[in-house]
């Protein structure tokens, strides 16, 4: 049973079975605008919490996507390759940005929950 | 987010209730997106009519018996040889020839001319020109008018519909329909449009009639900025600075020939030994290859990794489906179709010199 995490980066953790799919929030593809570019990371890329994993493109601006716990990438969205749209219209679905395995789960117990998160933006 | 001290438009209240997303440019806090946001607001203008708020820019009424004389000296201009209600791109340019501000000149009466300044050039133009004005019997007067630019195919259209007849009036030339209103034929995003200063409570008269027409929809400063780039215009503080002289900038069509040979504006010479030497860079369209922006800052190289240049512009082209940027490339790599390579987050990516503008200008000229 997947259990969702956010960031107060405005980010999303799907995570099931030691894996994480990460992506934006509808609050952040808001703020960003309409997006145009998702430069992916390669799969087995290590990350270590906070540094760079994507840079999202809109039409003004170029902005990091952090990476919000350790981990290895297993697979990038290379859907966004071709429509990096997806991004906005399905920021929390189809929209995902990355899958990565989990170096150390209990980062995650540092992270928020849907509720917390909504507080956080309201 | 802006700061406290940032001005606020006058209709900044018609704005919030547009649902405008603002945010600081120039000393101003700006709408920069509405709720359609700026890849809609970018196609809306290039396909009906775009609503810009620009009040944030300057307009200047210079007038008196030696009004000509001031903005020959200020300006490279034959302002004598404009006809009345006829509008010309110039600047005001320092000693040693760099661009301080680009404006649009208009003739009003035989002594009497609308210059319309830059947002963050506006208080350097007024003090610049009030002390040139010491020297010349003629009057400087900063208007207080909300100034909107109604831009794209159908903004003659929309106009008509709000009672305003724009008929006969042709690309660079602005007229005063109305008491205290300004209205010229031009804008910056390559669309045939119009630009109208006209005081508050008239403008909320029309803002209001314009909105009522479902061809009209309000466009921030993002696709404002998308617009031009793909437009190919030049963004003062970026494609073009007090660094930048009018040869390099590939402006010098702005600037009447024997003006350049014998005008007596500030700059004049420093301008004809840069035109003489040739400019070391030179502006260039920049078409970068596949989907990735180039921003303002990157740097160019040329196939042998030396430096070439930087990028001064650079965004999404919405109209063109493609990314689209402005720099200055080193004068033996300006050709169009050369390649040169712009470094990225530490990949160099390839991008073709352009052409300029990347969309056709679709001006009403006669």
């Amino acid at each position: 049973m997947a259990t969702t995490y956010f960031t107060s980066d405005h980010e999303w953790l799907r995570v099931d079975g030691g894996i994480a799919t990460v992506g934006i929030t509808d609050y952040a593809q808001e703020q960003l605008g309409d997006l145009v570019f998702v430069e992916l990371p390669e799969t087995g890329k290590k990350l270590t919490k906070g540094d760079t994993a994507v840079v999202v493109e809109s039409v003004k601006a170029a902005s990091d996507v952090y990476a919000p716990v350790d981990g290895e990438i297993t697979e990038a969205n290379g859907t966004l390759s071709s429509d990096p749209s997806l991004v906005n219209s399905a920021a929390t679905g189809a929209g995902w940005l990355w899958k990565m395995k989990l170096a150390d789960e209990s980062q995650l117990a540092g992270l928020m929950d849907e509720a917390a998160y909504k507080a956080h933006i309201a | 987010m802006t700061g406290d001290d940032s001005k606020h438009l006058p209709l900044e209240d018609i704005h919030t209730a547009a649902g405008a997303r603002f945010g600081a440019f120039a000393g101003w806090s700006m709408p920069l997106t509405y709720p359609a946001g700026v890849m809609k607001e970018h196609l809306h203008t290039r396909e009906h009519a775009g609503l810009f708020d620009i009040s944030h820019m300057k307009l200047f009424e210079v007038s008196g018996p030696q009004a000509v004389a001031l903005l020959n000296r200020a300006c490279p201009l034959d302002a004598g040889a404009l006809e009345i209600s006829q509008s010309k791109l110039s600047f005001f340019l320092n000693e040693a020839g760099g661009i301080l501000d680009d404006l649009i000149v208009t003739r009003l009466g035989d002594t009497r001319f609308m210059v319309v300044a830059n947002a963050g050039n506006a208080v350097a133009d007024e003090k610049h020109l009030r002390e040139l004005a010491t020297n010349f019997d003629v009057k400087v007067e900063p208007l207080d008018r909300v100034f909107l630019a109604i831009q794209g195919p159908e903004a003659w259209a929309v106009l008509s519909r709000a009672g305003i007849e724009t008929g006969s009036l042709l690309f660079m030339h602005g007229v005063e329909p109305r008491k205290d209103w300004f209205m010229s034929r031009s804008g910056y995003t390559g669309e045939d449009g119009f630009e109208i200063g006209l005081p508050e409570a008239d403008a909320r008269d029309l803002v209001a009639k314009l909105l009522g027409d479902e061809r009209v929809l309000w466009i921030g400063l993002a696709a404002r900025d998308s617009l031009r780039l793909e437009a190919g215009l030049c963004l003062h503080g970026q494609d073009i600075t007090p660094e930048t002289d009018p040869a390099a900038a590939a402006l010098m069509w702005a600037i009447p020939r024997d003006i350049r040979a014998s005008g007596a504006f500030i700059g004049a010479d420093a301008l004809r030994a840069a035109v003489e030497r040739g400019p070391a860079q030179k502006r260039v369209g920049l078409k970068p290859e596949g989907r990735q922006p180039v921003r303002a800052g990157a740097a160019l190289f040329d196939a042998d990794g030396n430096p070439a240049g930087h990028v001064t512009s650079g965004g999404f082209g919405p109209s063109s489906g493609h990314p689209v940027a402005i720099g200055y490339v080193a004068t033996a790599l300006a050709k169009p179709g050369t390649r040169v390579f712009a470094e990225v987050r530490g990949t160099k990516i390839p991008v073709d010199i352009s052409s300029l503008p990347f969309t056709p200008h679709r001006y009403r000229k006669g």
